[in-house]
């Protein structure tokens, strides 16, 4: 049994990276190098759309289930065992049904608004580091650039709220620019209150910095505090509730897509659940210690145990532990008003970001952490 | 001063209650398990049983003699708002005993009119209708929803009218 799971391990996850080069090598014996690139990348482009579409269609099945068990209901039953099949049925109805465009809307603005948003969200995706050497785009500026391209979606929800030619829409897009503009702030100080540790944009190397424990372990006090303060900020940045303003169902119909219908739709469905995702995922690099197992001093035995649980699992373990403390933020807690959002976050918290950020360099400085 | 302990103390007790309410939410999640109030309908037909003060439909309640506990009186008629109840009685002769009493030809209830006040039931005086639990009412005619509450041949116990 051990054996067979042992080997299994090995053909999933060890030889991923050999699979990938074998696959590289034989583009490149039959194609020029130009070629093999560009064929490479569009290999790369496609299995990471491919985890776009099944990492929403499966956290949009999970979401519906832990709200419902959350609220004492079972969720989704009907549609395949325990409703698991659920949300492809949702989506093929969502392709099936007709994009309807109101007659004043602005049609260029209006078709390209999606675009932003998914175009944004892969853009993050292509980023996260799903185990050692698993990552597609490992750039020096990794965390600069998701917090830059994170911003971009707001654009395309901008866009969408305007060119519907619908007042809800406009609300919900305002509504949204005025959150997205006052939480980056505190996801941006947050970030920068852990780069004075990890000494590092790049997502593998933050990662890697790691390898003596989590951050979140290794910080101290401000370290726990910029974890839940960037939670707080992620959760604001993604429009779920209970920051979900943008899309307040009992008062804007739907926001900023009320207007948008079948396909168009979709990929704002989608796109707010890979941007939790990303939240997520930049929570757990930072944080959690992206792949690196957990480790415990010198307890041989126990961190024998803990290496073989491969990092790729780790990576999504603590990435669904972070995904779920959203969610039980947005079935628990009631959703804010405009002002005590904004209040919220630029006078609570931006000053405890702003002394966290002074308390971590104190720290840092006089090499207190671990 | 004043106000820097009142910031953080705002801080400190907005943390709490969100801490108590995602301990709640939290209970229930961990425990959906046994907890879990939705049922599914129409596999659990064999073991549903509605509650107690559940008002489905009218229904007269006969013992195995075939015998029911209406006297004719009307009162449920009157009661009755939508006049979803008709009682249609006779003074016909008594088979046995030979003589002329008022006893019920049929009991009409219409189900399409009746909106389950249950202001028939505290209306009879010798308690014989009372509200059943059944809740599917579906059917393909709607004459099919008027129904006689009285089965054939059932007559009125012994003992009632006393």
């Amino acid at each position: 049994m051990r054996a067979a799971w042992s080997f299994a391990r090995q053909q999933l996850f060890e030889n991923a990276l050999p699979m990938i080069e074998s696959i590289e090598y034989w583009l490149h014996t039959h194609f020029s190098p130009a070629w093999a690139g560009f064929l490479g990348w569009v290999l790369v482009g496609a299995v990471y759309l491919g985890i776009f579409a099944i990492l929403g269609l499966v956290l949009v099945y999970v979401e519906r289930k832990v709200a419902a068990f959350f609220q004492l209901r079972l969720g989704p039953m009907r549609v395949g065992p325990w409703g698991t099949t659920q949300t492809i049925a949702d989506a093929i109805k969502l392709l099936l049904k007709e994009p309807v465009t109101p007659d004043k809307a602005d049609r260029f603005l209006y078709n390209l608004a999606p675009f932003f948003v998914v175009t944004a969200t892969l853009m993050a995706l292509a980023l996260t580091p799903f185990g050692k050497n698993l990552q597609a785009f490992d750039i020096d500026i990794g965390l600069f650039f998701l917090l830059a391209v994170s911003s971009v979606g707001v654009v395309g929800i901008l866009l969408a709220g305007w060119a519907s030619d619908n007042k809800y829409s406009l609300i919900g897009a305002m509504r949204s620019g005025a959150q997205i503009v006052s939480y980056e702030l505190s996801v941006g100080l947050s970030l920068v209150t852990m780069l004075l540790l990890t000494e590092s944009l790049q997502l593998s190397e933050i990662i890697e910095s790691q390898q003596a424990g989590w951050w979140i372990f290794r910080g101290h006090v401000p370290a726990f505090v910029a974890f839940v303060l960037f939670v707080i900020a992620g959760t604001a940045e993604t429009n779920r509730g209970p920051f979900d303003l943008p899309e307040a169902e009992s008062e804007l119909t739907a926001g900023f897509h009320t207007e948008y219908s079948g396909l168009k739709f979709a990929f704002f469905f989608l796109a707010e659940f890979v941007n939790m995702f990303m939240i997520a995922v930049v929570a757990s690099t930072v944080f959690l210690g992206g792949w690196m197992p957990f480790h415990l001093g010198d307890w041989a035995a126990f961190n024998a145990v803990m290496d073989f649980i491969p990092g790729p699992l780790w990576f999504l373990g603590k990435v669904a532990f972070i995904m779920f403390l959203m969610m039980w933020f947005k079935w628990t807690f009631p959703r804010l008003r405009i002002d005590q959002l904004l209040t919220l976050e630029w006078k609570y918290l931006l000053p405890l970001n702003l002394a966290n950020l002074v308390l971590m360099a104190f720290v840092v400085l006089m090499k207190w952490h671990l | 001063m004043k106000a820097v302990a009142k910031y953080f103390s705002d801080i400190f007790r907005g943390v709490k209650t969100l801490l108590t309410g995602m301990r709640v939410t939290g209970y229930y999640f961990f425990h959906a398990r046994k907890e879990i109030i939705t049922q599914q309908y129409p596999e659990n037909r064999d073991t549903l049983s509605m509650f107690e003060r559940f008002r489905g439909e009218v229904i007269m309640p006969h013992n195995e003699n075939n015998e029911h506990r209406c006297t004719g009186c009307s009162a449920c008629e009157v009661a009755c708002p939508n006049g979803s109840i008709e009682i249609i009685w006779s003074r016909k002769p008594d088979p046995e005993t030979g003589k002329k009493k008022k006893r019920i030809e049929k009991f009409v209830y219409h189900l399409s009119m009746c909106t389950m006040c249950g202001l028939c039931i505290p209306a009879c005086p010798t308690d014989a209708i009372v509200m059943g639990k059944n809740f599917e009412h579906a059917v393909f005619d709607r004459s099919q929803l008027t129904k006689i509450l009285n089965k054939p041949g059932s007559r009125l116990m012994a003992g009632v009218e006393e």
